[in-house]
């Protein structure tokens, strides 16, 4: 599944990533295979989403969330 | 270039980390906004107190090295010493409580080879979120000196000083591993591109052959001077694609996996985290209160922005007209008085005036950022911005444009998306800037009734409000069609830290604001000034001969005085009338008459005079360079419903907008003093020789409309010209503005006449 498809408050891992402009840019801020993220919250309109990832809180767009492939962590 | 003995130190570090506070500490007052070397981008360069030797660079707030947005060029060309020298020494700034990803720029750094000393900020807010960072063992990890600081508080400032003064040595580089098989072929693109460009300095070779070969734009650069090097990397990616190898990410998790593991060493969870700022969001950003604080906001800035600058704005006025007549005072009269007291005085007071406007409006901006809520504007709006072809990134340098379009534009440099900020620099000139105020100002209360609208909303402010809303909306209109047509395609994205929130400090706010300001100041003003200058020169030459020719206004005040003395003079035909202005007062009734109607008599020809100076200044700009432009262009302009009259002022008007109120006032004669309402009466008195009125309701209306969309503003073209790096923005800027701005008041106009109004 992609990083899209989380509801808030539901975290997953990452696993890889679509290539797309922004998923070096993604991963220089720490969005790594392996690493772990939760979707916070989403923005008054659905979209962008409010994530944390290595204890900071980064905000993408939905589309760009659907270039990354995670694997969702069981609560 | 660089002095014997000085050293040059370079901040680096992620946005928002306290890295311009730490600046200032380290600076003091000692700094001055520069150009890099070779291209106009500013820096921020200042003198370490205490030092004068030592000289600091402020860096942009960068993720990586890796350039992409216009900020992170810029830093990675000072690092790699490609805008003069490379730093002696570079102060990574970091933030305690964002360990691991601030430490990614600085394992670039340290690779790059240089001296590194890592400014560890915020560790009092790290510590109000439950964590603690051991500096120690960081050092100890990372082999290069930790200071622990918090810059807003000053505090460990003196050490991190005494570190400079004791620069280290630069750490070893490369100390991540990456993995192997791309590893292994290090060596020979290293030795290609060595071999294909001569000229690369040796200690940066393997950065550039990790770039090439991670990024498609890293690799381009490298088309025409390396070829076999190009070709050698594009095959290795299609063979390490086969394997199944992460080339693309292959440096990142290198340093990654290095940093992670040093970040669990160095911080402790000492407490619970806070969640101050979880509680903040669930508001700020909520469905429905989040959208409504930000409209808020919003409202309350522009109602502070201008019920509170006007004060500040009158002084000033009267400062520039005092300082103006003083100068006419001292130096002798003559064409260079004029162009002094006129040109430049006038013209640089012309900028000055909005300054309240502008620092309130920073300052408003600053307390935004500062807290962390202008980030939370951005992730609201995004998902509107982006229907129009912005970002939520396009926020600020949208707002800031109701200032003035200069810092505007130079705040879409922070976008990452080369087509974000080209759309957002295109259409930032639509949001109505302080300097279409006072033309609003003046046509408004001019030609709208002061009346309400069902008792409550004032006609006047509605019109008002009107133009900034028509400003506003035909921005993102134009931003949609760019994206349609222009930038049909690209890219766009939205990649935005949400920061904690935290009290503002005011210092903080209050330097940047100085700061931003001072680079509108001395960007605009240079352009205004040198306009100002030439637009003198266009409004008094050709020398229309007035000096010398009687206005029959001087004729006439000569007969009247002449008339008065005789009547005088036949009250008391025993003395001489021209002694009796300056005799004392005398208990004669006779005499005392006769000295009141001479009074009276010299009184009004000095009136008489100055009404007549103020006509030939009128006949001046007629005749001069303006006026004939002006009536060249009333035939293109009278579908609008403009004269010459207002043609010219328009042709003033290029310059900086503003200006068409003083040259209106030249024209139509009437004196600085009493500008304001008078000007407002004489436009309204106006008559075309038929008789008809020049200036209607519709004709104000139609250059209402005028002004919101035409981009009368050499500073933005300048500015646009320099952001974007060619001239071919700006113009296209200036043209779809001035077409908009025709035909938006040709649609006013005639649309107006087909309904009868006038």
């Amino acid at each position: 599944m992609t990083l899209q498809e989380l509801h808030p408050g539901e975290s997953g891992t990452i696993v890889g990533f679509e290539p797309s402009a922004i998923s070096d840019r993604l991963m220089e801020m720490g969005m790594l295979p392996g690493a772990e993220v939760q979707v916070v919250r989403l923005a008054p309109l659905g979209d962008p989403m409010d994530l944390k990832v290595r204890g900071y809180h980064l905000s993408i767009r939905k589309a760009e969330a659907a270039q990354i492939r995670i694997s969702k962590c069981e609560a | 270039m660089a002095t014997p003995g000085s050293i040059r130190i370079a901040l680096v570090g992620n946005p928002n980390v306290g890295k311009t506070t730490l600046f200032n500490r380290l600076t003091g007052l000692h700094q001055r906004v520069a150009n890099f070397p070779g291209v106009t981008v500013e820096q921020k360069v200042g003198v370490l107190a205490g030092s004068p030797n030592v000289k600091v660079i402020d860096l942009p707030g960068t993720y990586s090295l890796t350039p992409r947005s216009s900020d992170e060029r810029i830093a990675h060309e000072v690092l790699v010493g490609r805008r003069g020298d490379a730093p002696d020494l570079v102060i990574c700034v970091v933030d305690a409580g964002n360990l691991e990803r601030n430490m990614f720029v600085v394992s670039q750094v340290i690779d790059l080879g240089l001296p590194v000393i890592v400014a560890l900020n915020m560790v009092d807010a790290a510590q109000e979120n439950g964590l603690a960072v051991d500096a120690a063992v960081l050092e100890k990890e990372l082999q290069v000196p930790v200071v622990p600081v918090i810059a807003s508080e000053g505090e460990g400032i003196d050490a991190l000083k005494q570190q400079i003064h004791h620069p280290p040595k630069p750490a070893e580089r490369y100390r991540w591993t990456l993995m192997d098989a791309v590893d292994a072929k290090i060596p020979e693109l290293s030795k290609q591109l060595e071999d294909e460009d001569p000229e690369i300095q040796p200690q940066h070779t393997r950065m550039e052959v990790l770039r090439a070969l991670a990024e498609d734009e890293a690799l381009n650069t490298w088309r025409s001077l390396a070829p076999g090097f190009v070709r050698r990397i594009e095959e290795l990616r299609g063979e390490f694609s086969e394997r199944g190898i992460a080339w693309k990410h292959a440096e990142v998790s290198g340093r990654y996996a290095w940093l992670g593991p040093i970040a669990n060493v160095a911080v402790r969870r000492v407490s619970e985290p806070a969640t101050l700022t979880d509680r903040i969001d669930a508001v700020l950003t909520h469905r429905i209160l989040g959208p409504l604080f930000f409209l808020f906001i919003l409202v309350a800035i522009f109602q502070a922005v201008f019920s509170w600058a006007t004060p500040a704005m009158d002084l000033i006025e009267m400062g520039i007209a005092a300082l103006a007549d003083g100068v006419r005072m001292i130096i002798p009269p003559g064409w260079w008085t004029d162009l002094l007291a006129d040109g430049v005085i006038t013209g640089v007071g012309n900028i000055v005036i909005f300054f309240p406007q502008i620092l309130l409006l920073f300052f408003f901006l600053g307390l935004m950022e500062d807290t962390g809520y202008m980030a939370r504007t951005s992730f609201i709006m995004d998902r509107i911005m982006r229907r129009v072809g912005l970002s939520g990134g396009s926020v600020l340098p949208l707002l800031s444009s109701y200032a003035c379009a200069i810092p505007g534009i130079m705040a879409a440099r922070t976008l990452d998306s080369e087509r974000d900020r080209l759309i957002t620099i295109m259409v930032a000139p639509l949001m109505s800037c302080s300097a279409r105020l006072p033309v609003y100002t003046l046509f408004i209360a001019a030609f709208i009734p002061a009346g309400t609208l069902l008792g409550v909303f004032g006609y006047q402010g509605l019109v008002m409000f009107s133009m900034y809303m028509m400003g506003t909306v035909m921005a993102f209109v134009a931003a949609a069609i760019l994206k349609r047509l222009v930038f049909k395609g690209s890219q766009s994205y939205f990649v935005m830290e949400l920061p904690p929130y935290r009290r503002p400090r005011l210092r903080q706010i209050f330097w940047r604001m100085i700061q931003r300001s001072k680079v509108f100041a001395v960007r605009a003003g240079k352009i205004i000034l040198a306009c100002s200058i030439v637009l003198w020169f266009l409004a008094s030459f050709p020398d229309v001969d007035t000096e010398t020719q009687t206005t029959p206004i001087e004729t006439e005040a000569e007969a009247q005085r002449t008339a008065q003395y005789a009547v005088a003079q036949a009250l008391i035909p025993e003395t001489d009338v021209s002694t009796l202005m300056d005799s004392t007062a005398s208990s004669d009734s006779i005499l005392v008459q006769a000295q009141s109607i001479i009074r009276q008599a010299e009184r009004d020809y000095a009136a008489a005079m100055d009404r007549a100076d103020i006509v030939r200044q009128s006949a001046q700009i007629q005749g001069s360079a303006v006026g004939y432009l002006g009536r060249i262009l009333e035939p293109v302009m009278q579908p609008l419903g403009f004269d010459w009259k207002i043609s010219a002022g328009l042709v003033s008007a290029f310059a900086a907008r503003e200006v068409i109120i003083s040259t209106l006032g030249i024209i139509y004669s009437v004196g600085d003093a009493e500008e304001g309402v008078a000007l407002r009466d004489a436009i309204k008195a106006d008559r075309y020789p038929d008789g008809r009125p020049v200036f209607t309701p519709l004709v104000a209306v139609s250059l209402l409309v005028f002004f919101v969309f035409a981009l009368q503003c050499m500073s933005t073209l300048a500015i646009a010209r320099r952001e974007t790096n060619s001239w071919r923005w700006p113009i296209v800027m200036w043209l779809y503005m001035t077409g908009l701005a025709y035909l938006a008041s040709l649609f006013v106009y005639q649309g107006g006449r087909l309904m009868g109004l006038s």
